[in-house]
């Protein structure tokens, strides 16, 4: 794990490297920032793990521990709300047997809040693995929630 | 644990000399020239050669319903099917209430628009249309150009109130060009500015046209540009920065990204003209991770431009260098406000700064910066291009150029809409927006972003004009209007508004941190009936110290819903406290998932 890390913090392209930076590369790499990954961009960036970790802990989209096989972004924005947003996030809750964000008991789909994935006009709005789906209902929501945690819509 | 002056890639580059007046006007062709001329046969292949042109509209909003479906279905269709003909996944037009959208533009130059395309019907509209030349009358929506006697019984697509009143500027190639084909926005006019700039015109004559141009910042502050950037240009500092922010966290605003996703290379150019105007050596373009489109789409843009030498050492032949990269930030609202922006690029936590210092003295790593919203430094090529005269000569006295206007919820016609400055709100909703979507009247629209107002039927004549908004109550802001019908609950949309609020508060400031959260309790109570008659001077009392302690707009603006509110829906927000009106919320009983959280 560490290896692979040190690896992803050394193959970043850009030309500004910073702890957010790599604390992005590393997540866009392996899904979350396990502990190692803490330490390493500490060492990588000359910082401190503290300092790290008020970085780690401030920005939403990073998690810390292992995501589902998928994940399902609900957007719960203002413009899908007042297109029915609380119902497409009370279906999917359902069907992925969850009461918060965080993962289906099968381990296979990670429910996460989004506050806006940026297609309001096609709202209300999910995301699998980032792929946007819009004009969704309860209905179609939680069959979606379904399929992927591979039972019959 | 190193300053920020180790940071690996703070830069040390030597500044270029400045520029006097360049050019390169006796060497013949100049780079630009040559440029020019391979986006011009680019063009002609595309727009006038044998084959005919598909042109699917992509965008994060097409790709939502479906648009890379459609156009891999529309590749394999001309495959099997042998036509001649291009299949390109272009900008998308904005009109995307009509997405997915295709059109076919045929070898005699006539062009037929489809809207709402289903994958499977690519092969008929390949077979019938570009194979035997008719095309599908009754699934297309209009036609433009051929030779002046109409497609059937189509409307030209300018003839649609929804294009016929917009005026395009920043969005001009919006449903035209690839975005990520270099040739197709120069063939089209781009880097024009840029060239002039370089061999015509001294960096302050520029900063004096935009000034001249009434050209003002599109973040929602509205402050001119033009003297903005005069701030920065006299400092001497080896290193100066101009930031591009594209932090568009507002829920119902979607025209930074899609700008950038549809039209890179304005805002490159935009930038590497506001970085010569200010004497600037590296530019930034700051945008949330995860936004996969519009990254992709600026990224292949910068090293486009780079390989076209718009960009690096000597750009253009001429003595000005500059270079640019893009900067991730982590999901964090706040890190829009403009110093949170400069510690995310630091890689920091997204708090705001004590100001002073001002960005223009010491802003990104202590250096002179300055910042611009995408939308700002969209407009700056055809300014140059065109002159201050002809940009001031659209919209208001006090705000000249246009809005580009987002809409969402119960609208008829989602989209986005480039209109001039002046145009009523109820011009936008009903002549372009097609009215509420649902035979029901519209109630309540959440105008400029979630810190900024909800307005009333009363308002709907107001000009889109930062003046006249700000006298109503709301704002320009990010450009964004959700719509609400008259099933919308007030007091339901605006705990849903400070719910992202307290969300999105980035913890500095206890006033902001602590006031967005008693102020979602209390209205977390109307909504579930359980209100007490106290709580709405309580409300207004932490609306008072937030905007009073506060550092930045977040706190300080974060009363503005609710203020707005009871100045237009007053009577409706009093019922509910007194309990006169039956629990919001959509499931009758006022309850609501609340993702409530502190930043630690």
């Amino acid at each position: 794990m560490r290896e692979q890390i040190r690896q992803i913090l050394n193959s970043q392209e850009q030309p500004t490297v910073t702890v957010l930076s790599s604390l992005i590369a590393v997540q866009d790499s392996i899904h979350y920032l396990p502990d190692e990954a803490i330490k390493e961009t500490a060492t990588f960036c000359g910082s401190t793990i503290n300092e790290v970790w008020s970085v780690a802990s401030f920005y939403t989209n990073f998690r810390f521990t292992a995501p589902g096989e998928k994940t399902l972004d609900v957007c719960w924005g203002p413009s899908c709300h007042i297109l029915g947003a609380q119902q497409v996030l009370d279906s999917v809750q359902s069907a992925l047997e969850v009461k918060e964000e965080g993962e289906s008991p099968d381990g296979k789909v990670t429910l996460k809040y989004n506050t806006c994935l940026g297609a309001c006009a096609q709202g209300p709005v999910i995301a699998v693995d980032h792929h946007l789906i819009g004009k969704q209902t309860a209905e179609s929501a939680a069959k979606i929630a379904r399929e992927l945690r591979g039972l019959d819509g | 644990m190193g300053s920020t002056d180790n940071y690996p890639a703070d830069p040390e580059y030597q500044r270029p000399p400045l520029p006097e007046t360049t050019g390169n006007t006796d060497q013949m062709p100049t780079i630009f020239e040559e440029l020019q001329a391979r986006a011009a046969k680019r063009w002609d292949e595309l727009t006038s050669g044998e084959s005919a042109w598909i042109r699917v509209g992509g965008g994060t909003s097409g790709q939502a319903v479906g648009a890379d479906a459609v156009f891999d279905a529309f590749k394999s269709s001309v495959e099997s099917t042998g036509v001649n003909a291009n299949v390109s996944m272009v900008s998308a037009m904005g009109l995307m209430y009509l997405e997915p959208q295709v059109d076919v533009l045929m070898p005699n130059g006539s062009r037929v628009f489809y809207g709402n395309v289903e994958p499977e019907e690519a092969q008929t509209i390949v077979e019938q249309h570009v194979k035997n030349g008719e095309p599908l009358i009754d699934r297309a929506y209009a036609y433009s150009g051929g030779d002046g006697s109409g497609v059937g019984n189509l409307p030209e697509l300018s003839s649609l109130p929804m294009v016929a009143l917009q005026h395009r500027i920043a969005t001009r190639n919006f449903g035209e060009t690839d975005p990520h084909d270099l040739l197709q926005y120069v063939a089209n006019g781009g880097y024009q500015a840029l060239n002039r700039a370089l061999t015509e015109m001294t960096p302050e004559e520029i900063v004096d046209e935009v000034k001249a141009a009434g050209l003002r910042g599109r973040g929602g502050a509205a402050f001119p540009a033009g003297v903005k950037w005069s701030f920065l240009a006299p400092s001497t500092a080896p290193v100066k920065y101009v930031l591009c922010n594209c932090e568009e966290g507002d829920p119902g605003a979607f025209n930074d990204k899609g700008i950038i996703e549809n039209d890179p290379h304005t805002l490159v150019e935009g930038l590497i003209i506001n970085g010569y105007a200010t004497r600037s050596t590296h530019g930034y373009i700051f945008i949330r991770t995860g936004h996969e489109l519009p990254i992709e789409s600026v990224r292949k843009a910068i090293a486009a431009a780079y390989e076209a030498e718009l960009l690096g050492k000597n750009i253009l032949g001429s003595d000005f260098s500059f270079d640019m990269e893009v900067s991730l930030t982590g999901d964090s609202y706040v890190a829009g406000e403009e110093t949170a922006l400069m510690e995310a690029i630091e890689g920091k936590r997204a708090t705001p700064r004590f100001k002073p210092p001002f960005p223009a003295a010491a802003g990104l790593w202590q250096k002179p910066t300055n910042i611009n919203n995408v939308k700002t430094l969209a407009y700056v090529p055809e300014i140059v291009r065109n002159g201050s005269d002809w940009f001031k000569s659209i919209g208001t006295e006090t705000t000249s150029g246009t809005a580009i206007v987002c809409l969402s919820g119960h609208i008829t016609y989602p989209g986005m809409y480039e209109v001039p400055m002046g145009m009523t709100i109820r011009e936008v909703l009903e002549k372009i927006g097609g009215g509420v979507s649902d035979g029901e009247r519209i109630k309540v629209l959440q105008a400029g972003g979630p810190l900024n107002g909800l307005l009333g039927v009363e308002a709907f004549d107001t000009m889109i004009d930062f003046d006249a908004m700000s006298a109503a109550g709301a704002s320009i802001g990010s450009g964004g209007i959700i719509v609400g019908n008259e099933t919308t609950d007030v007091v339901d949309l605006l705990r849903s508004l400070i719910a992202f609020n307290q969300f999105e508060s980035c913890g500095k400031c206890f006033p902001c941190r602590l006031g967005n959260t008693h102020m979602l309790e209390i209205l977390d109570r109307m909504c579930q009936n359980k209100a007490k008659s106290a709580d709405l001077a309580l409300l207004e009392r932490v609306g008072t110290s937030m905007k009073a302690g506060s550092l930045c707009g977040h706190g300080q603006l974060g009363f503005n819903p609710i203020a707005s509110a009871l100045k237009y829906f007053g009577d409706e927000i009093i019922s509910t406290l007194a309990g006169e009106i039956a629990p919001g919320g959509v499931y009758g009983d006022g309850t609501m998932i609340l993702p409530t959280r502190t930043r630690p």
